[in-house]
């Protein structure tokens, strides 16, 4: 029914030997929130660094909206209209809260005005408009996980790729988020594709999920069946969570 | 107008008044030695906002901007030796021929990945690998110099930049307040933006759609230009040009100095340290001349740069901003 907006097709990406993504396959419906989950290592960062054009794919091809990203630089894949947010967070220091949003919103306009206009915006939508003025390293890191979501927003993505940015947010912190997220997708259509540990969020997000386990694509579908999934709790056993 | 001035404290007005006024009326109220070295300074925070655009805004460090005073130095008294044709004209030429130089710097650092020291290593070997270019070519002197008549010095003759140092003052005092304008307006557009997030960090900057290539280059192309100008003024100031000293290492590092010193990255610091270092460096050489001990100059000199990098790292600037309280952003509580 719906044609696919992100389709990832049989990438793989190795690092010095390591594999650490094999062979993976997905697809996305443009408007869709899907999850990528799977236990530390799994190669779910890479696999978002390598849709970013971080690193080239070593095999396969990424399709957004049917244009090929092959060979595109991250800045090029920006403009095509990915959003993405790094783990490890990496915002600009030396600027303001708002400055870092307003060099995303920089993407799409080469008026400074507008594009600490725009920040404010994001910024309010993330609960972070307070925060306006100060630098990046005098807020929580919660917060600087949300700067790194005003900062992708901000570019005005319509894939948006988020690295686990509610790690260490409360519950009703999360909810929030999982609120602003579900608002942001119903409003705007965006596609979303969330790597994430809080189940809470994962279960209430997303309407698909992907497990990967050692950079292989080990499950995949409605986020209840995947939790029952023998192959999942396997691969969690070790871990403790779930 | 009003992009110049947003955001700026009332006081800061003020203070930008009386140091305009300042600068304005020295000329005519000090002797000819300190004239000399108000023009030296003003070189100095020139040649210094020139350099930070590049490693204070984007993040690039150069350690042979002495290349770019080189060649527009170079580009306009040979023209003016050879064919007779004065500063003003031949400016674009010394402009295009250090932009060009700059680019093709960038251009391999820059495709090449090649980032930090080793990017200023480069640069310090093209400032090296000119100065011997310099030093074989008949046509700019060789080593033997290149001298530019020296006019009367009492009557003015601006078209061909020929004249009494007052004009000299005014015509360096008119491109420093020039950059110091040219880079306020650059740093708060969107361009100083890209730059900035470049300089803190440029894997993030190009996952927020940041062309890191292009902005560095528009970086290098911008500071490498104006440096290029400084080298016309030099040329026509000093009268005389020999590649060992234009294009040395230690010139470079004596561009760069003042603005490490008033504070990297901001707008005042290479203003700052000019106006701090140069005087400094006057009086110390005054002193020591008395004494009549050899070397003790530079020993103390050092002394000063090494304590202000060792207790102000920042630089003075944002020190002076803070305690005169103008590093207050008008948007918000600031930092
Ligand atoms: N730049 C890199 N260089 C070398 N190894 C890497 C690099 N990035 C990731 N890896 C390795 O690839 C594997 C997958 O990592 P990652 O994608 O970050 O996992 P996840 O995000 O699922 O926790 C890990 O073993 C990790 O150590
Ligand atoms: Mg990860």
């Amino acid at each position: 029914m719906n044609r696919s907006f992100l389709s990832v097709k049989g990438v793989s990406k190795s690092f010095r030997g390591l594999k650490a993504v094999s062979d993976v396959s997905f697809e996305m419906p443009a408007g869709s929130i899907h999850a990528l989950i799977g236990p530390n290592g799994a190669g779910k960062t890479t696999t978002f660094n390598v849709i970013a054009g971080v690193y080239a794919p070593d095999t396969g091809s990424i399709q957004l909206d049917g244009i090929s990203l092959a060979g595109k630089r991250p800045d090029q894949i920006c403009h095509a209209g990915v959003g993405r947010t790094f783990q490890i967070v990496r915002p600009f220091h030396a600027l303001t809260v708002e400055e870092n949003v307003a060099v995303g919103a920089l993407r799409w306009t080469n008026d400074v005005k507008e594009a600490k206009a725009y920040a404010q915006g994001v910024l309010k939508l993330l609960g972070l408009a307070e925060k306006s003025y100060v630098r990046p390293d005098s807020i929580t890191l919660p917060d600087r996980k949300r700067l790194e979501v005003a900062r992708a927003l901000a570019t005005k993505p319509k894939l948006l790729l988020l690295d686990e940015v509610m790690a260490g947010l409360r519950p009703t912190e999360t909810d929030q988020m999982v609120e602003t997220f579900r608002r942001i997708n119903g409003e705007t259509g965006m596609t979303i594709l969330l790597i994430e540990h809080v189940m809470r969020a994962v279960m209430a997000l997303s309407q698909q999920v992907i497990v990967l386990h050692h950079g292989e694509l080990i499950s995949t579908g409605l986020p209840e069946d995947v939790v029952r999934d023998p192959k999942v709790l396997e691969c969690y056993l070790g871990e403790g969570s779930l | 107008m009003n992009r110049l001035f947003e955001g700026l404290p009332a006081r800061a007005f003020l203070l930008l008044a009386i140091l305009a006024a300042a600068l304005l009326v020295a000329p005519w109220l000090v002797n000819d030695y300190l004239l000399s070295v108000l023009i030296i300074v003003l070189y100095f925070a020139y040649v210094g906002q020139a350099w930070n655009l590049m490693i204070g805004f984007a993040g690039q460090l150069s350690l042979g901007h002495a290349l770019f005073v080189g060649i527009g130095a170079y580009t306009s008294a040979a023209i003016f030796v050879h064919f007779g044709i004065g500063p003003w004209a031949t400016v674009f030429i010394a402009v295009l021929a250090s932009v060009l130089a700059g680019s093709i710097i960038g251009y391999l650092g820059f495709r090449f990945s090649i980032r930090g020291v080793y990017f200023a290593l480069l640069t310090i070997a093209f400032a090296e690998f000119t100065r011997i270019m310099v030093d074989h070519t008949e046509w700019l002197g060789s080593t033997q110099g290149l001298f530019l008549p020296v006019a009367n010095r009492e009557s003015i003759d601006l078209l061909n930049l020929r004249g009494s140092p007052m004009m000299f003052y005014y015509v360096i005092l008119g491109m420093t307040v020039a950059a110091l304008v040219l880079c306020r307006l650059l740093l708060n557009s969107k361009l100083g933006y890209y730059w900035q997030a470049i300089r803190e960090d440029q894997d993030s900057a190009q996952a927020y759609g940041v062309n890191v290539f292009r902005y560095k280059m528009i970086a290098v192309a911008i500071s490498s230009g104006l440096t290029g100008i400084a080298g016309v003024f030099y040329a026509f100031y000093y009268n005389n040009l020999f590649p060992e000293t234009t294009f040395a290492t230690s010139r470079s590092i004596e561009m760069i100095l003042g603005t490490v010193v008033g504070g990297v990255g901001t707008l005042f610091g290479p203003i700052v340290g000019a106006f701090f270092l140069t005087p400094l460096g006057e009086l110390l050489t005054a002193l020591t001349d008395d004494i009549g001990l050899d070397g003790i100059k530079p020993f103390f000199w050092g002394i000063c740069v090494a304590g202000i990098v060792l207790f102000r790292p920042s630089g003075l600037w944002p020190w002076i901003a803070g305690l005169l309280g103008l590093d207050k952003p008008a948007g918000g509580e600031g930092k």
